[in-house]
């Protein structure tokens, strides 16, 4: 390598780490700043008034300084266990029936002719254009003449409804890149119309599902608003537990716990449904 | 009886005629290639076969049997596409084994079937690959393989060979050849390339604007092409207005300000029909201008452009009405591989039963 050369490969390296920079500082200072400082509050008391208890002072030893007490209280009470499995049971009901919802829509947009395909991702996302509030109490009106509010059913369609267009997007455009012919050959090699589907589009469209099934489960665990609209007093959430901790009984270090549990057990599913997934996920 | 005929069929798109009043029939264990420039209705043709189409008037009759109502899963037709159409999901030996599960075959036939396919076309060592892991020509087996693994009564090739190149295209023609052989199923092989349709046919129907312009074996139709298209379309020729003087054991031609010819007779033509000569290349001899020929026909020239491929030389000469006429020389002679420069006076010369005179 010569030395001009050795020059502009090392100017091209600095300004990548310039432009790359003022994002990198920004995810510093308001993403992982903030998680590090929920990791330690995780571990303190709560102040008499809301808050965090001083670290050190003049406060008795049960007071101040770090505890696991908090992780102690949900370990020993088997309701945080169960509203954590609650979560998880809506989450995972939410993403399946998006899953049976989405793929009929996305395989439609898909396979329409180029020109009216825009128009219809355009539709999907249209709900966006008004408040997400807004949308929510929508539901509490049409529910409530037919008796269906504040329960799990509430839930689940306040859920879907919200997520379903997270679930849209990543298939279709998983589905849009599909080669037709591989329909005609499959076609042509005996295959009639499930097989084609069952041996064909669906496998090959196991990414766009992961994607989709990430995009919807994960908002969903940690979503609040729905169930304390839609649902009842037994449809709360890990969401609707921190909120409370922080905004209702104020005591930060115990909802920081909880936010902990949930991230470590987003974690947990994620690395175990990559895993899962890697082996069909390779070959697509 | 015909494996498969082709009666009388018509597709039209709109106002466009993609495939005109075709009529043709295929012998079982027939190599058999539809050839033509792209838009010449070839492809429409092969999808009507295999099912993705319907003509709109005529039939197509397999074994005897109508298939209009047959759809494509139930044809016992296969086609290899032009992109090969691989399952990228699919290992290599699960794309070939994709036929038989169609066909709900025991996992114990399927797997020795697969086996002997893997073998057929030396692929052994990649069974357990993805299609990208491979390259050109070992996707080309794999969907050959898979095409003919349950035994179609006839294979169709859409431009199988087009994203090969030169040297694995020759390759891959050979092993095509000796395929079919062993394996005796028909194919209906469709391609723009007339070298390779040469190569590879036992018969030829040359298409062009949705018909059949001649259909015969590779040697009658680059020997004696019908027509103009089909003799321009087939290997080079050179082609020359011709007007018919005198008609006797042979032909005698005007060929205008370049004087007269004689040509080998052909039915049917009276004096005064007007036309075109057209002679091969290779049929041309070239000579210095002082040097004496025996052929009947002969003209100086003036060398105007050669392009030395290797094998031969072809050299384009012009003639004194200002047209010009290729001739190809063998390099075959030792020591020399260019024998005229630019600008240099040669004899061009043909015998008198060379070329033919072509009125369509």
């Amino acid at each position: 390598m010569s030395l001009t050369q050795a020059t502009r490969v090392r100017g091209e390296r600095l300004l990548k780490y310039i432009v790359s920079a003022p994002p990198f500082v920004f995810l510093l200072l308001f993403f992982l700043l903030p998680a590090l400082i929920m990791v330690v509050a995780s571990f303190r008391y709560p102040g008499e008034f809301g808050g965090l208890a001083p670290l050190f002072g003049d406060l008795p030893a049960d007071e101040k300084g770090l505890t696991l007490e908090n992780y102690k209280i949900f370990f020993s009470d088997f309701i945080y266990a169960q509203i954590f499995l609650k979560s998880i049971g809506v989450a995972a009901l939410t993403t399946l029936i998006c899953l049976v919802m989405a793929y009929p829509v996305a395989l439609l947009i898909a396979r329409s002719p180029k020109k009216s395909r825009d128009l219809m991702v355009l539709l999907c996302v249209l709900p966006f254009a008004s408040n997400f509030l807004v949308r929510v109490y929508a539901w509490m009106i049409i529910l409530g003449p037919f008796n269906l509010l504040f329960s799990r059913f509430a839930v689940i369609v306040g859920m879907v409804y919200v997520h379903l267009p997270f679930m849209i997007l990543p298939l279709y455009t998983n589905l849009e890149k599909h080669d037709p012919t591989l329909l005609d050959a499959a076609q042509d090699l005996g295959a009639n119309g499930w097989h084609r589907f069952w041996r064909v589009t669906f496998p090959m469209s196991l990414p766009g599902i992961f994607s989709g099934a990430v995009l919807v489960f994960i908002p969903v665990l940690g979503m609040f608003a729905i169930p304390e609209i839609l649902g009842g007093k037994d449809d709360w959430l890990v969401g609707n537990m921190i909120k409370e901790s922080f905004l209702g009984t104020r005591d930060w270090p115990f909802g920081s716990m909880l936010s902990m549990m949930l991230t470590i057990m987003v974690l947990i599913i994620a690395a175990l449904s990559t895993a899962f997934a890697k082996r069909g996920m390779r070959r697509a | 009886m015909a494996l498969l005929e082709i009666r009388n069929v018509t597709r039209r798109f709109d106002d466009f005629v993609a495939v005109d009043h075709v009529d043709f029939s295929v012998n079982a264990g027939e190599f058999f290639t539809l050839l033509g420039p792209s838009g010449c209705g070839k492809t429409t043709l092969l999808r009507m076969i295999a099912g993705f189409d319907q003509p709109d008037e005529g039939a197509i009759v397999l074994d005897g049997i109508d298939l209009k109502d047959t759809s494509p899963e139930k044809r016992p037709v296969h086609t290899v596409f032009q992109s090969y159409a691989l399952f990228p999901h699919m290992t290599v030996e699960q794309n070939i084994a994709f036929p038989l599960k169609m066909a709900k075959q025991s996992e114990e036939e399927i797997r020795v079937k697969v086996k002997n396919a893997l073998a057929q076309v030396a692929l052994n060592d990649r069974a357990t690959r993805y299609p990208h892991e491979l390259s050109g020509g070992q996707r080309q087996r794999v969907a050959l393989a898979r095409g003919l693994i349950n035994r179609p009564r006839l294979l169709l090739l859409d431009e199988p060979l087009g994203a090969l190149d030169a040297k694995l295209r020759e390759q891959m023609q050979i092993e095509l050849i000796a395929l079919q052989r062993d394996i005796g199923v028909t194919f209906i092989f469709v391609t723009h390339a007339q070298a390779e349709a040469l190569a590879l046919s036992h018969r030829i129907a040359v298409m062009n604007h949705g018909r059949i312009e001649q259909l015969d074996e590779p040697d009658k139709l680059y020997g004696a092409p019908k027509n103009r298209f089909v003799a321009d379309f087939i290997g080079n020729v050179n082609m020359h207005e011709a007007t018919v003087q005198s008609v006797s054991a042979t032909l005698t031609l005007s060929l205008g300000k370049l004087g007269q010819i004689a040509a080998p007779m052909r039915a049917g033509v009276k004096v005064g029909d007007v036309g075109a000569f057209v002679i091969r290349p290779e049929q041309v001899s070239i000579r210095a201008a002082s040097e004496a020929s025996p052929d009947p026909n002969q003209f100086v020239g003036t060398v105007n452009d050669f392009l030395y491929i290797g094998d031969v030389t072809t050299y384009i000469v012009n003639l004194p009405d200002g047209e010009r006429l290729e001739a190809l020389l063998p390099n075959s002679a030792p020591g020399r591989a260019k024998f005229f420069e630019l600008g240099d006076p040669v004899r061009v010369s043909w015998k008198a039963e060379a070329g033919a005179f072509l009125t369509a």
